[in-house]
């Protein structure tokens, strides 16, 4: 990829976190306006490299570069995975919107027909406009995933990040979600990058996907990656990768457990389809 | 109008609002049900009125080493209160799982040291009323001079949740979406304690140690039921307090005069319609869905 045309790039970061490794020397790139999905196993440590993205994480080597990024935080908007609300909380949809455009600043929120303006627009862009006045505990998981992504969008940051944003919701609310980023990252101009540990209803709309396995990670495009012998080269067994009814499915040969049992013993055996 | 003014007669028992230490109980009580109302709030919804009732207990021991050191009070209980406002926190620093047991751990200190003043206090035999003040207030034993001090560290309280406001707010909803827009989550946890310690200390200057987090947490979880923001929940929580501290204050100088030679204790008729507020708020709240 030439210089300049990326606006994220993810170079060679390897993280440990109390000792453990957990991602080893991840690469990938993400441009303008794309789509990208973080697909894993739960524990592979795809919340490690949001959190590494966003900052929170400080990775043992390796560097993560925005372009044009000045400050800590600067440009980027997060969604973290499936927080539980409390119903008692006295916050309307309307003013979770409203703390992520200008939430971290000091003193008292005057009234601003700026900051009014931009959570109505927000609010309609996600189609949360009809809940707009309901606590966020009363709402429904569906509800609540679009507030926070207007929440996290209030300020039109160039990156989005999403933790399991699909997790425990229900199948017409996953296809909603996933149709509404699309349209917020070709409407906004935004890079979205999402995690996830079943890609499936993912696949058809993403440009780009980054595959964890074990704290190493390929990426490319959907049709690039989700392929036998990549996705074998990364677990290190032989996997396959197999399509039935337009749904694609991911499956080790052997049970894992066994094969690093047999990988321990001996260190250049190598699992075969039986 | 005769019987008008008969009945507020019998409100205002005579010299109400003339007496000296009636009107420093009304000025320190209204103040500190304003502070507790603000703090309070964000209390309730950061889930952290174990910690105020543990503050409480804990600025008891400041109290009552105050009388043998022979310093105000008030200086007792809120020097103790930030100590341990700022140990439970350092606590949480250490490792977020431990906070409800360093608590724990910290509250049964507090109290042991209390019990060590209490005892030294009652022996020396020059603060014999001393437990019962602590424990339990005495607000109309409190001096003129205490009420500029107490509203001031009421205002630093005030000011510094005002300031925080935001910050507070979008921790409170979650660490982790604050931690992303950049606040600092632990510093914004440090600040909301130390008002935390400042409004538990004036509380129980006024209704008490151990009743403190009465007045701390019934107003604001009342508020709290009844509304959807959180600025409206401080101003009717503020309400609510000030009208059980002075409706308290005022039942307890009225009761002089119903069990003639002695009254009864205020934080009683205080934490008694604070109550009584919670449970009617509870029942107008259920009958309404």
């Amino acid at each position: 990829m030439n210089a300049g045309s990326e606006l994220l790039s993810v170079e060679h970061v390897s993280v440990s976190l109390s000792g453990r490794a957990v991602l080893r020397d991840v690469n990938f790139k993400l441009a303008p306006g794309e789509l990208c999905a973080l697909i894993g196993a739960n524990g592979s440590g795809k919340t490690t490299l949001l959190k590494t993205i966003l900052g929170l994480v400080r990775p043992q080597s390796g560097a993560v570069r925005m372009a044009g990024a000045s400050g800590r935080v600067s440009g980027m908007g997060y969604v973290p995975q499936k927080i539980s609300f409390d119903p008692n909380l006295p916050l309307r949809a309307r003013d979770v919107v409203s703390l992520g455009f200008d939430g971290g600043r000091l003193g008292l929120p005057l009234p601003s027909r700026e900051r009014r303006a931009r959570v109505d627009q927000m609010l309609n862009a996600v189609g949360a406009t009809g809940f707009a006045e309901r606590r966020l505990g009363e709402l429904s998981g569906g509800q609540q995933q679009r507030v926070l992504i207007a929440h996290a969008l209030v300020r039109r940051p160039r990156l989005l990040l999403l933790d399991e944003p699909l997790a425990s919701l229900d199948v017409r609310s996953v296809a909603e979600i996933v149709l509404l980023l699309r349209r917020l990252a070709t409407e906004y101009e935004t890079s979205v990058l999402l995690s996830a540990h079943d890609m499936n209803a993912l696949l058809p709309v993403m440009d780009r996907i980054v595959y964890l396995a074990n704290g190493s990670a390929v990426a490319g495009k959907p049709e690039e990656v989700v392929r036998t012998e990549v996705l074998s080269r990364l677990y290190g067994y032989h996997i396959d990768v197999v399509r039935v009814h337009g749904r694609v499915v991911v499956i080790a040969a052997e049970a894992p457990d066994e094969i690093h049992a047999a990988i321990a013993r001996d260190p250049i055996h190598t699992a075969e389809v039986p | 109008m005769i019987g008008m003014h008969a009945l507020l007669h019998v409100i205002f028992a005579s010299g109400f609002l003339a007496n000296r230490p009636v009107r420093a109980a009304l000025a320190v009580g209204g103040g500190t049900a304003v502070v507790s109302a603000v703090v309070g709030v964000f209390t309730v919804m950061r889930g952290q009125s174990f910690a105020a009732h543990a503050l409480g207990d804990v600025s008891s021991a400041g109290g009552s080493a105050s009388y043998l050191l022979g310093v105000r009070p008030m200086v007792g209980f809120i020097g103790m209160g930030v100590l341990a406002a700022a140990g439970m926190e350092w606590a949480d620093m250490q490792d977020a799982r431990e906070r409800d047991l360093a608590t724990g751990v910290i509250l049964g200190a507090g109290l042991a040291l209390t019990a060590l003043f209490l005892y030294l206090d009652t022996t020396s035999g020059s603060a014999s009323g001393a437990a019962i003040a602590i424990l339990f207030g005495s607000m109309f034993t409190l001096p003129a001079t205490i009420v500029l001090p107490a509203l001031a560290a009421g205002a630093v309280a005030v000011v510094t949740v005002g300031a925080l406001y935001r910050p507070l707010l979008l921790s409170s909803l979650s660490a982790e979406l604050a931690a992303a827009q950049g606040t600092r989550v632990r510093l914004v946890g440090l600040a909301h304690a130390l008002a935390l310690a400042l409004a538990v200390s004036l509380s129980a200057m006024s209704v008490g140690a151990i009743l403190s987090p009465a007045l701390l947490i019934g107003p604001a979880a009342t508020a709290l039921r009844l509304v959807n923001r959180p600025g409206l929940a401080m101003a009717l929580a503020a309400l609510l307090g000030i009208a059980a501290v002075w409706g308290g204050i005022l039942l307890a100088y009225d009761s002089y005069y119903w069990t003639p030679g002695h009254g009864w204790p205020v934080s009683f008729f205080i934490v008694s319609l604070i109550f009584l507020g919670y449970v009617v708020a509870n029942v107008a709240r259920s009958s309404r869905k």
